[in-house]
This record gives structure tokens, sequence and C-alpha cells, in this order.
């Protein structure tokens, strides 16, 4: 089996912690506009960039598909989508090219990039990933498909459904749980009766490996191992990334109301940010001027994105009933 | 050549998948079996497993991989064993496929087709007789098909194989063995749209779909041995609608029954009365009738009660005579 470390070279792993700052940042960034009246919703992927950025960069980006849900913003900059993209579906505008400002903030897709579509309904995703990766198979592609979920999303038939499908058909597929611990309010104690989502795996004859989803690294293995399998046709692996949401559900919500302040902090001394930071310090890759580098150059990526996104058109009312179905280029 | 409805599905099905290497089919028993009415025999012999494969006993799973199989290339054909089972995946045909081209802005497109047997008459009872047609006919995005007639199956189902979005095929199974008729060898394609006035009459129109339109077919036969003229409508397919049709034969006769199996209330006919009623109430010369199933859950078992709840041709009939005479 290959080295599942293999690819992380000093340049990678300084570009895997560009994409995380840089979420982090845009992520900031978005909610200051919530805040300011000029986005009227925010989803965040705030605590979750070691697992999303760490994943993508174990994939063959450009070539393998990832199936995103609304938690997902790292994961699609590390995918290629740029800031201004993410403004431009953030503010709605037309030229927004995950929807044309059709969808609400969040809702990710670009045929060029491998980002499948993404709808509100949870879960349905899983059965999307396992279809891409049935295509694959049957075409004997190399493609891998990988669906992005939360732990809450585990408890509908869909997340049984897939996992069973793509086992029984082998299927080329990685289903990659971002555990952070609530499903909006709802802790996971009571989405289920085991401790560990990875468990599920048992029941469908196919690996579950819970994985540090603060720790790039980690995660980057796990994802790389997984592809692996795939590719080499011995089905799919059920990974739960084990991370935290340091910020509400979304820009409606108040999470004091469900949790402790002290519990958030306690998560916050684990941010993947710092955990990465630290390690590239200490491999010597980053100091304080790089780490300054870094930052100023997210920063002016979002300032751009932001004033690129507020000038841009909206939709054209004329085209609300265009693309009900396919168009004939003419 | 003279084949059933049935043959007509399993024929164009190898048809085109010996012209297309990127179609496949999946569902609940139909590869080894066939399909619980042999509408797939013998495909998995000659295209083997990987083209015609027996899945899991999961609608919604069914359905869901056919959206991202299509996504990424293929041509997915699954089936749905009885129409009745296809709630399980509603999600997955609503909120998925057919929103996903509008909601990409026209970057992705799900080009699936959906073939479920649909209908009564065969003592299936409430669970193996339903006519779903009017959930689906209300969601844009989606195209739904619904066959009378071996000729129309072979065409339509060409047609939608060929098209870009999802479509729901619906097969009447009382059609697959009781219905027989004229089929051409070589392939053809019948636009998705496009109603077909499958008798001409002066009396008056009926409007049907499905099953419904053999008898309807049957009645006019039998009215017109005592004079009365009636032209019988099959719309084909429901979604897309071809609203010039049903004006032009509701313009024509200036009377109009339309006759469905699935029960009345919200049903398609509604829809159906309503674009006559609002563009050409003023060349009608008597009320639009309906002729539909009771509002009950489904249909029934024992045959006294399922014999009650269909649409015979005596019903049509007798509904058309009424009209007639209006
Ligand atoms: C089928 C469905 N039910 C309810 C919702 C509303 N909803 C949106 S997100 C969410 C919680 C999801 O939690 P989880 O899967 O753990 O993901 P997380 O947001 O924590 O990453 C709910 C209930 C939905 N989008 N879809
Ligand atoms: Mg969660």
């Amino acid at each position: 089996m290959a080295d599942v470390s293999e690819g992380l070279t000093p340049e990678v792993l300084m570009d895997m912690y560009y994409h995380m700052v840089l979420a982090r940042v845009l992520d900031d960034r978005m909610w200051v506009m919530n805040r300011l009246g000029r986005a009227p919703v925010v989803y965040s992927s705030n605590g979750h960039e070691a697992t999303q950025v760490a994943s993508a960069f174990a994939l063959d980006r450009g070539h393998d598909w990832v199936v995103p849900y609304y938690r997902d913003l790292a994961l699609v900059l590390a995918m290629g989508m740029t800031p201004r993209d993410v403004f431009l579906h953030l503010m709605g505008r037309a030229d927004d090219p995950n929807s044309g400002g059709r969808q609400m903030p969040a809702h990710w897709g670009s045929v060029d990039l491998k980002i499948l579509t993404t709808g509100s309904v949870v879960t349905t995703q899983m059965m999307h990933a396992a279809g891409i990766a049935l295509a694959a198979k049957l075409k004997h592609e190399p493609t891998v498909a990988m669906a992005t979920f939360g732990e809450g999303s585990t408890s509908q038939g869909d997340f049984h459904e897939a996992l069973n499908f793509a086992a029984v058909m082998k299927l080329p597929a990685i289903f990659l749980n971002e555990n952070n611990g609530y499903a909006i309010s709802v802790p996971a104690r009571k989405q289920m009766a085991v401790p560990d989502v990875a468990a599920r795996a048992q029941g469908y004859g196919i690996p579950g490996v819970v994985v540090d989803g603060n720790d790039p690294i980690k995660v980057y293995e796990a994802v790389k191992a997984a592809a692996a399998r795939a590719r080499a046709g011995d089905g799919p692996t059920l990974i739960e990334a084990k991370t935290y949401r340091f910020v509400p559900h979304s820009s409606d919500d108040d999470d004091r109301a469900y949790r402790s302040r002290e519990e958030v902090a306690e998560a916050k001394k684990h941010d993947p940010l710092l955990v990465f930071e630290q390690e590239l310090r200490d491999q010597g890759l980053l100091d304080d001027a790089k780490h300054q580098a870094v930052l100023d150059r997210a920063k002016a990526a979002v300032d751009d994105a932001t004033e690129f996104a507020d000038t841009a058109p909206d939709p054209d009312p004329s085209t609300l009933g265009r693309h009900v179905y396919h168009e004939a280029v003419l | 050549m003279a084949m059933t409805y049935l043959e007509a599905v399993r024929e164009t099905l190898r048809q085109e998948m010996r012209r297309d290497a990127r179609i496949i089919i999946y569902g609940e028993d139909v590869g080894v079996r066939g399909g619980v009415f042999r509408a797939t025999e013998g495909l998995q012999e000659e295209f083997g497993e990987d083209r015609v494969m027996d899945s899991p006993l999961a609608e919604s799973a069914i359905i869901g991989t056919a959206i991202g199989a299509a996504i990424n290339g293929l041509r997915p054909v699954p089936e749905i064993q009885f129409a009745d089972f296809i709630f399980p995946a509603v999600n997955q045909i609503v909120q998925e496929a057919a929103r996903i081209r509008y909601r990409s802005n026209g970057t992705f497109g799900v080009p699936m087709v959906i073939r479920a047997p649909y209908g009564g008459g065969i003592h299936g009872a409430l669970y193996h007789s339903q006519c779903i047609e009017a959930f689906f006919a209300h969601v844009p995005g989606l195209k739904v098909v619904m066959p009378a007639t071996p000729y129309d199956v072979k065409g339509l189902l060409a047609s939608s194989i060929e098209d870009e979005d999802p479509v729901l095929f619906l097969e009447h199974k009382g059609a697959y063995r009781s219905i027989r008729g004229e089929v051409p060898d070589e392939r053809y394609l019948i636009p998705l749209g496009e109603a077909e006035v499958k008798r001409e009459g002066t009396d008056l129109s009926i409007i049907s779909w499905g099953m419904t339109v053999n008898s309807s077919l049957k009645a006019a036969e039998n009215l017109a041995k005592e004079g009365v003229s009636v032209e019988v409508l099959d719309l084909r397919t429901i979604r897309p609608l071809d609203t010039e049709a049903i004006l032009t034969t509701a313009r024509k006769t200036g009377k109009v029954l339309v006759v469905h199996e699935d029960n009345l209330t919200g049903g398609f006919g509604g829809e159906v009365s309503a674009l006559i009623a609002e563009h050409a109430l003023f060349d009608l010369d008597a009320p639009i009738r309906r002729l539909a199933g009771p509002d009950v859950p489904a249909m029934p078992y024992a045959p006294s009660l399922e014999h009650a709840f269909l649409v015979t041709p005596e019903k049509i009939e007798a509904a058309a005579r009424e009209l007639a005479e209006f």
C-alpha cells in the first residue's frame, strides 16, 4: 500500500496551512457582512478547517469528486473555489458559479472543480457520492467520490442506505463524517447510542476509522489510505473526524442556549489552526514573519473578494424561469 | 411486429442498450430474475452483470445513486418494482433529481429514466395498484410519461432515455399482457410533450392518458354503434403537457370528458379541466366532466370492491353517453 503521508512536502504543508487560514479569515468576514446586514445568513467551517482542507488535499483534486454539505467552506476552497466565488455566492450575485444566485449561501457546486451541487436536505448527498462511485467503477476509471456530512445526519435513513449500497457494490467511495458533537442544538448522545459514528461501519462490513479532526496530518493520512483502498477496488471507508464548531450553527443560531462558554473555550485549546501552526513551527517551516505573511495574503484575498462581490450584478429577474429543463445550445 | 406492451418495454430497453453503452439498469430483482413482471428478462444475459444489476432493497438508494451515476456520465434506467413503493425515494426524486438543474443554474443535469409499473385491476390491492402520477406531475424539473400502447412505449421510452432530464416512465401493469399492437423493428422517437388523437370524432372528446386511453377507445367504439362520434385524445406525457392538443379537441367537439384511474380530488384531470376552463370556456357546449377513481385511500382487494373502484369501459361509455346527450 502507498505511504499514506506521501505527498506531504513542505510546500504542500504550507499550502494546506494557507487554505486553513484563508477559510478562517473568509469565514470571519462573512459574519461581519452578516452583522452589517449585507448577508442574510452564514454557515461556517470555523473549527472544521483541518478536516476539510486535509481531506481535499488527500484526494486527486481535479479528478476525484467531493460531495459536500453546507459546513464545507474550507473544503471547497481547498478544491479550488476562490474567495471571489464564495463572496459572489454569499451575496447571491448573477456570477455566483455555484448557483447563479439561486441558492442560499453554503450550497456549493462546480462541475469544473468536481464539487457536486448541494441541496439543503441533509444526507441525500451520500447517495450521490455512491452513485458517482458506481459510474466510476463501471467505467473503469480510477475516480474516488468523497461525501461529507455531520454526525446528526447519520440518524437519517439515507446514511445507512448509502453505506450499505456502497459496501455491497464495493464502490470507490469515502464517507467522511465531520463530528462536531452537535446537530444545531442537539448533542450527539441524543442522535445515537454508540460513542463513535465510525462504529456503524462494522454493520456494513467496511472499515470505520476514528481520526482527530483537528490534526490535518492525521486526517490526510486517513483519507489517503481510504482513497488507495477505493482505487484498489476494495470498496468504501467510513471516516469519523472528531472536531468542534467554534461558532453557532448559523448566523441565526445562538449557541449559548445549549452549550457553556467553558466548553467552547476548552475546545478552542485544540483549534486546528493552532495545532497546525505549532506543528509547522516545530518542523521549522513557520516563523513569526512567515506566519504574518500567510495572514496578510489571506486577508488581501478576502478584501479583494469582498470588494469584487459588492459591486457585482444581481441576477436578472427575467432568468427566473430558466434551467428548469435542459436548454438546447442553439 | 405485433407484440405486447411488456414486450415493447423489454425490446426497447434491449435496442437502446445495444446502441448506447452508457445505459445501465438496476433495481430489485431486475437481474437474474428479469424483474417481477419480466420486463428486463434476458437483459442481464445479453449485457452482463455490470449493466443489469440486482440492487439492495432500498428505493432511496436506487434513485439517489442513479442521480450520482447520471451526473458521472452514465444513463441509468432504474426500476421501482411497483409505483406504490416509490415513496421512500420521493426525497431523492423531488428534492434532488428535479431541482438539481435549476439550483445549479443549468450546470448539472440528471439524465435518468425511472421505470415504475402503476395501476390496478390485477388484484394487487392497496399497495400494488396505485396511480401516482399527480404527485409527480406537480414538480417542475421532472417529466412524467404514461404510454397507452406498445407503439408509444417504444418511441416514448427511447426519447426518455435520450432526454437530458429526469423522466418518470409509468407502465400500466394491466396493460403489460393485455394490450398488444404493431411495433416497427427500427428505432423511432416520439417527442415528449406531444399528445395524439387516437380516434377522431365530432360529438365529444375524451381526454385521457395511460391505460384508461385503451378503455376509452373501447367505449368510443361501442358508442359509434349508437351513432355517437367520440374523439379520444391520448396525452401520452402529462409533463410536459400538450396544451394545444387539449384546447384543439375541446374547441372542436365542445364537450370534454376527462378520464383517469387515479382518484378524483387533486388528480391530474383537475389541471386539464382548469386549462380548458381558462382558455376555451366559450367554445364549450356542456360543463367539463371528470370520470376518475373514487376518493378512497387506495384500491381494495376483493374483486367486487376492485371492480367498483376501477374506471371501466362501461363506466366511461355511460359517462360519455350522458355528456353527448347534454
Ligand atoms: C432532512 C433535513 N431535516 C432538517 C434539516 C434542518 N437542519 C439543517 S442542519 C441541521 C443539523 C445538522 O447537524 P449535523 O448533521 O451534525 O451537521 P453540522 O451542522 O453539525 O455540521 C438540521 C436539523 C435539514 N436541513 N434537512
Ligand atoms: Mg454536527
